[in-house]
């Protein structure tokens, strides 16, 4: 069977055609933990006690044996509701987000009881429900879309136009919204050579963090003899604080499996493999669906688009291990191995799952191809830098007033992102403030920190890789002046420990040295010779590991001794940590002077390390004292010190 | 007698569903990891008389399975309790105090950083290194509900609901 593009197109545009709005429900993980599903079963609860029409899936209009949905279209003289779901959003703080289209209002934080009055207000009588609305914190003006949100507003979506919008089970709305138009064309119009200069000329690097320019890894691959050659999308998004494959696989999973089918065609593949995280079960569940529906429809499988070529896409799911990110030991846990990195070369374009020529391309980058070769790479290139073109999604999280996932063009600055995307820098407690940025750490444990003098460095792979930092998958951790940069390289460096495989020795071991300095370092047991030993060690690592994660483990230490020495020799010289965050290196002292004996202390103190008589002077038994800090958070005299 | 014979018919049962799985794999060696997974879904854990089981099935010396098994966070060698607590320890969790949580949760439950499991087998609390839900941060997995914006409060009382459901204190 060969899939009609055109016609599926066209028959969901007609059915679509005769709905008269359209509810989207976000149902992102963000979304639906903050209870999403539950909105929607209500929808459609509330909207059928309504009187009103619900479609909740469209089917085209007297399609074969399928006679309900032609009476359901046909109940009744005025057009239906569309209910539909869509992947994340974005805005996940603000979650569960309703969309109502034509009129592009964007509810936040919908509970199921406000669902009544949604449909009353704006289904029936076409007015908005002020009080769900969306407020910007910064100028308190309510925005009734993402139109008017500057979260929206400043962003430029590209790979996540359609997340959010389509509804990502269903294929027939990708195909409608101009999905599998690009793949055709690689397949019918275009040599495996035309593809391959089409993403070179495009210049689309990888969004994985390496930052290799795409057609040239499809290019060395695509040159190799022999008639078996695999693709593999790598969906093990492990960097803590990174979730934006996660989305793209949740929420537009089609423009994936047409990015590997574009690949597939492009080295001469005929068989894939989409490895996702298990800590991702609906992004599992999401790309499985994708690919049965891609079988089932004659996108996928045997002589695609009638060109004679046959493409098939396995789904495993990996078992938790971080280095599995890393291309070789991806490879190694497709085959059923431990999941340990290989020396390169061989490279997997010349030797890569069970010894053929390999593609492996992260799931961003994969969701881009599409984009290249539907529109072309003249227009790709549009956007962004001369050496980074395209745009780049970010996950923002951390101290920052607007938490999400972003897309910016390469080359935007981080005050922008910060500042204006992100709504600027908050406090422990979530309130914004004016002078409380002290860093971003952006590319995860590979990555680097970056300061308030970085704010206006473009961000793209070179200029960060020149300040020791890298694009990495792209988190970004906004970080206040609350926050302990030593306990943020000693985060990371015990992530690599845990998370190294342990094949070479200097990863294994210089890792495990790293995080004990570190330990030393907070526990007030630092020395001048602990901070020398920490940078050779890091050096050392840096040179010698195998793989990535190796050899990208020191550098949050090595861009925080750089940027925030200060703060090292604090914790060594003086003993003290100036974000107040260290515990061992906490004194907590109760100001006599200050101090009225409201008792507040001494009854919130979880060992009862305070002690005093009522409308005296408390003080503090420094032997019992956990340094929790909670006096100094209860104390209406602000006498505690020193937590 | 009828008490053992139960015991070893429900034990060549549960064996049935092992060589299901590895069939279902048609017995490949390079299937081991998705094999591995379906009958951890199936015991909660992968016992040691299962493991030598399925190196036997697939050829494979028992040192290459156990190798396995022991390289991936996801496999457990130990049973686990019935709901399993996974708090999110990534770098938006982490500067967004999850770790508070994590100290609360093993106060409550009387759990360390080795004992991960309560006696009575109804909690094992552990972290994750991300959850990808960080605009959420910090996060707690109880079994497959998703919590965020959690507290050491909130988690503490989440926990004490299930444990009043389990008939527990």
């Amino acid at each position: 069977m060969i899939a009609e593009l055109e016609k599926v197109a066209s028959e969901f545009g007609n059915a679509e055609s005769k709905v008269s709005r359209r509810v989207i429900i976000c149902a992102g993980t963000g979304c639906v933990a903050n209870g999403s599903l539950k909105v929607y079963a209500e929808f459609i609860k509330q909207i059928e006690s309504a009187g009103l029409d619900i479609v909740t899936e469209l089917k085209a209009e007297g399609a074969e044996g399928d006679n309900h949905t032609s009476t359901l279209l046909q109940k009744s003289s005025s057009a239906p509701i569309r209910l539909s779901k869509s992947g994340c959003q974005g805005f996940c703080q603000m979650g569960p987000l309703v969309t109502i289209e034509p009129e592009g209002i964007l509810y936040t934080k919908v509970k199921p009881e406000d669902v009544a009055e949604i449909v009353q207000t704006t289904l029936i009588d076409h007015k908005a429900v002020e009080r769900l609305l969306y407020r910007d914190p910064v100028s308190g003006k309510q925005c009734t879309g993402t139109a008017e949100i500057p979260f929206y507003q400043r962003q430029s979506r590209t790979v996540l136009k359609s997340c959010g919008i389509i509804d990502p089970e269903d294929i027939r709305e990708y195909i409608h919204s101009g999905g599998y138009m690009a793949a055709k064309r690689a397949y019918t119009e275009m040599t495996p050579e035309m593809v391959c200069e089409e993403m070179l000329y495009s210049g689309l690097r990888g969004r994985g963090g390496g930052g290799f320019p795409t057609g040239k890894k499809w290019d060395l691959t695509r040159i190799q003899p022999g008639p078996k050659k695999y693709v593999i999308c790598n969906g093990d998004e492990g960097d803590p604080g990174a979730f934006m494959d996660r989305s793209v696989m949740e929420g537009n999973p089609h423009s994936v499996i047409e990015g590997m089918m574009i690949a597939a065609r492009a080295i001469g593949a005929d068989e894939g493999y989409v490895y996702v995280r298990l800590e991702y079960p609906l992004a599992v569940a999401r790309i499985r669906r994708a690919v049965a529906d891609a079988e089932a429809i004659g996108v996928l499988g045997d002589n695609i688009f009638g060109s004679g070529h046959g493409f098939k896409i396995n789904v495993m799911e990996g078992a938790g291990a971080f280095v599995c990110g890393e291309e070789t030991a991806l490879i190694a846990s497709i085959e059923g191995q431990r999941g340990m990195p290989m020396p390169k070369p061989p490279f997997p374009a010349q030797s890569g799952l069970w010894g053929k020529p390999t593609v492996i391309n992260n799931v961003e980058t994969l969701a881009s191809v599409p984009i290249v070769i539907g529109k072309g790479a003249a227009e790709f290139r549009q956007r962004g830098t001369e050496t980074s073109p395209g745009t780049k999604t970010f996950a923002l999280t951390g101290h920052v007033a607007n938490t999400g996932l972003i897309e910016v063009p390469f080359g935007t600055t981080l005050r922008e992102v910060v500042y204006n995307i992100g709504g600027g820098v908050t406090d422990d407690r979530g309130n914004v403030t004016g002078e409380g940025f002290k860093a971003v750490q952006i590319g995860g444990p590979s990555g680097g920190c970056l300061t308030e003098e970085h704010l206006d460095l473009p961000l793209d792979f070179d200029s960060l890789k020149g300040v020791g930092a890298m694009v990495g998958s792209g988190g970004l951790v906004v970080m206040n002046k609350q926050t302990c940069m030593v306990r943020i390289a000693r985060f990371f460096m015990q992530f690599t420990q845990n998370e190294s495989c342990g094949k070479c020795v200097l990863c294994r071991e210089g890792t495990k040295q790293m995080l004990a300095l570190l330990d030393d370092i907070m526990e007030g047991n630092g020395t001048e010779k602990t901070l020398e030993t920490l940078e050779r060690t890091a050096r050392a690592v840096q040179k010698g590991s195998l793989c990535g994660l190796g050899k990208t483990a020191p550098n949050p230490i090595l861009s925080t001794l750089k940027y925030f020495r200060a703060e090292y020799e604090a914790h060594v010289y003086q003993k003290r940590c100036p974000a107040g965050e260290c515990k061992a290196l906490l004194r907590p002292t109760i100001d006599p002077a200050k101090c009225k004996g409201c008792t507040m202390c001494a009854k919130k103190c979880p060992v009862g390390a305070i002690t005093g008589e009522l409308k005296k002077p408390h003080v503090i038994n420094p032997d019992i004292c956990i340094k929790c800090g909670a006096c100094a958070e209860v104390c209406r005299f602000k006498a505690v010190s020193g937590v | 007698m009828p008490q053992t014979l139960e015991k070893t018919t429900k034990k060549l049962r549960q064996f049935n569903k092992v060589c299901e799985i590895l069939d279902r794999y048609e017995r490949n060696p390079a299937k081991l990891i998705p094999i591995l997974q379906l009958v951890q879904d199936e015991y909660r854990y992968l016992p040691e008389e299962v493991l030598t089981y399925i190196a036997t099935s697939l050829s494979l010396p028992p040192a290459k399975v156990y190798g396995v098994a022991t390289f991936y966070a996801h496999f457990a060698l130990e049973p686990k309790g019935k709901y399993v607590i996974r708090l999110c320890d990534g770098t938006a969790c982490h500067v967004k105090k999850s770790i508070p949580i994590l100290e609360a949760l093993r106060e409550r439950l009387g759990l360390t950083d080795k004992v991960r499991t309560t006696p009575d087998m109804l909690f094992t609390v552990e972290t994750v290194s991300c959850l990808g839900a960080c605009g959420l941060a910090p996060v707690m997995v109880i079994n497959d509900d998703v919590h965020g914006q959690m507290t050491p409060e909130h988690a503490v009382a989440l926990i004490d609901e299930i444990a009043a459901k389990e008939g527990k204190k």
